[in-house]
């Protein structure tokens, strides 16, 4: 069903003309942005390419969703540009950010459903904001989406009552109702079990072949995210210290991107918070 | 001494900064009214939890209020045989001081602060930032429905609050204290002005729908985004829309009826 459903909306896809396929819809240069004193960013330089699913890995706390805002130009950046299909967001009018959001899709880690209204409602939201389409049109609209994700049963539920990984696949319907140009997921796979975690990794690389997408998963999720991203870039305080293909990744010789990619406790990130000598320490306390 | 000084300039620069955002703020959702009218049904939603909501708090409390304004008139004014003024007394009371200014406390209460937590959990839940990523700016979608909902309630509650208060000062003093019935009424409606009293109160609870709607939605906009912090601009709300009431009431009061 999923699938007849992607064929007809790629083949309507391939019509529509495409000037600019090769260049790569994100690029971003020179990236400095720091928060509070402390530098999140020193100088990034990246590009996501059209049509592919690029995933930014690193340990938490290293800016992964700051990335993600200041892609959606949530955030600005200190220095540097961000261009999203030729355009600079940082630089960009509210009126021009807003009409480029309109083509951009972000799926947030709480699912960030509109608790007041339920599952129908809050696909159709962006579509009655954005469009003035006839109610009985906006309805397969959303039912189409909901099929997609699986849940079009579920439509008369209240955010409340789904669960983790029903909100992150009702997020996604609604990321995707007005037919985006990108989609961001953030931590797409934390907290779930493993049947959701199984049938999100399976939604975004369908969704992104379906619809032609191009999609940017960050998260520190190894297996998954191997499993389906094109392309990985891996950050570490501040910088960009690996990418590459999945298979390159795995058998890289850096010992850090080991340590990452294979879960080691102890390594070029060590096991313990910097502290002075443990025996003096010891000592010390007790004088 | 250095010490208290660094503090008094610091929570002054604070105060100023906080003063000067949420003057941003109010401009930025007052931009966004225009387009509001072509989607009043947003506002209509509001005013039913702004409004229609709070109704039961101001009927009873405006009940009660207005029978012990009935009760304390009436022991003063017995010793001067005036109590054929108890309804001038309580009505004058009510729509001049007690409507705006107990309903304007009680909205800080009951809606105020359920307006702050609504928005501050929005925020905490992303949901703010999730209609930012969906292109809806929430400014016009979110905090503009409830200000002007707000601003509407509040002179509709005060009102309400003073009418059903002059019928409990109705019941005491005509039912249960004996004053005269057509006493009570024609001296009210002798003595009391169209423009001096019913306006000026008008226009208090406007200015109190105002200041209490927008103390309310700019901390939930503001809150940190924490179930802590949720909670402290909750109770900010309150103390300092009860603070701003009774200060504004002063000024007004002192402009209105010198």
């Amino acid at each position: 069903m999923m699938d007849n459903t992607g064929t007809k909306i790629r083949s309507l896809y391939k019509k529509m003309p495409d000037n600019n396929k090769n260049s790569p819809l994100i690029e971003i240069r020179n990236l400095h942005f720091s928060r509070g004193g402390r530098m999140i960013f020193d100088g990034i330089d990246l590009d996501i390419p059209r049509g592919k699913i690029t995933a930014i890995m690193g340990p938490s706390g290293t800016g992964k969703t700051t990335l993600l805002r200041l892609i959606g130009g949530q955030l600005k950046p200190s220095s540097g540009t961000i261009n999203v299909d030729r355009q600079n967001v940082p630089e960009l009018s509210r009126r021009d950010l807003y009409k480029l959001r309109k083509r951009m899709g972000m799926l947030f880690q709480s699912g960030a459903l509109l608790t007041d209204i339920n599952v129908f409602e809050n696909v159709a939201f962006p579509v009655r904001e954005h469009t003035k389409l006839p109610e009985s049109m906006i309805r397969s609209l959303v039912l189409m989406k909901l099929e997609a994700v699986g849940l079009r049963g579920a439509r008369d539920l209240m955010p409340s009552e789904l669960s983790g990984g029903m909100a992150r696949r009702v997020a996604l319907a609604r990321a995707i109702a007005l037919d985006p140009m990108m989609i961001m997921y953030d931590e797409p796979f934390t907290g779930q079990d493993p049947i959701s975690m199984g049938v999100l990794v399976q939604l975004i690389r369908l969704l992104n072949d379906a619809l032609n997408m191009t999609s940017i998963v960050v998260s520190h999720d190894v297996k998954e995210t191997i499993a389906i991203a094109d392309y990985i870039y891996v950050i570490s305080e501040g910088k960009i210290i690996a990418h590459g293909s999945p298979e390159q990744l795995n058998t890289s010789d850096s010992p850090w991107v080991k340590q990452f990619i294979h879960g080691m406790p102890d390594g070029p990130v060590p096991f313990h918070y910097p502290a002075k000598d443990y025996l003096e320490d010891l000592i010390s306390g007790a004088g | 001494m250095t010490g208290w000084l660094r503090y008094l300039g610091r929570y002054g620069l604070h105060f100023f900064e906080r003063l000067g955002r949420a003057s941003i703020f109010l401009s930025q959702v007052l931009l966004g009214l225009p387009r509001l009218i072509l989607r009043f049904r947003l506002v209509i939603q509001q005013l039913y939890f702004i409004g229609v909501l709070s109704l039961l708090i101001i009927v009873v409390s405006g009940l009660f209020v207005g029978m012990v304004l009935g009760l304390q008139g009436y022991n003063t004014l017995v010793d001067f045989g005036a109590e054929e003024s108890l309804g001038v007394m309580v009505a004058l009371s009510l729509v001049r001081e007690l409507g705006p200014v107990v309903a304007a406390l009680l909205f800080a209460g009951r809606a105020g602060s359920a307006l702050t937590a609504e928005i501050g959990l929005m925020k905490a839940t992303e949901q703010l930032s999730g209609m930012e990523m969906m292109a809806v700016d929430p400014l016009p979608r979110v905090i503009a429905p409830r200000f002007v909902a707000g601003v509407i309630s509040m002179p509709l509650l005060a009102a309400i609050f003073s009418a059903v208060g002059v019928i409990g000062g109705y019941f005491v003093g005509v039912g249960l204290l004996g004053v005269d019935t057509g006493a009570f009424w024609s001296q009210m409606q002798a003595k009391i002005s169209w423009s001096d009293d019913i306006l000026n109160g008008v226009i208090k609870s406007v200015v109190f729908g105002v200041v209490a709607t927008w103390i309310a939605v700019f901390e939930g906009y503001d809150a940190i985004p924490t179930s802590e912090g949720v909670s402290r601009a909750t109770t900010r709300t309150v103390v300092h829309t009860s603070l701003a009431i009774l200060g504004v009431d002063f000024v007004l009061t002192a402009l209105m009826f010198e």
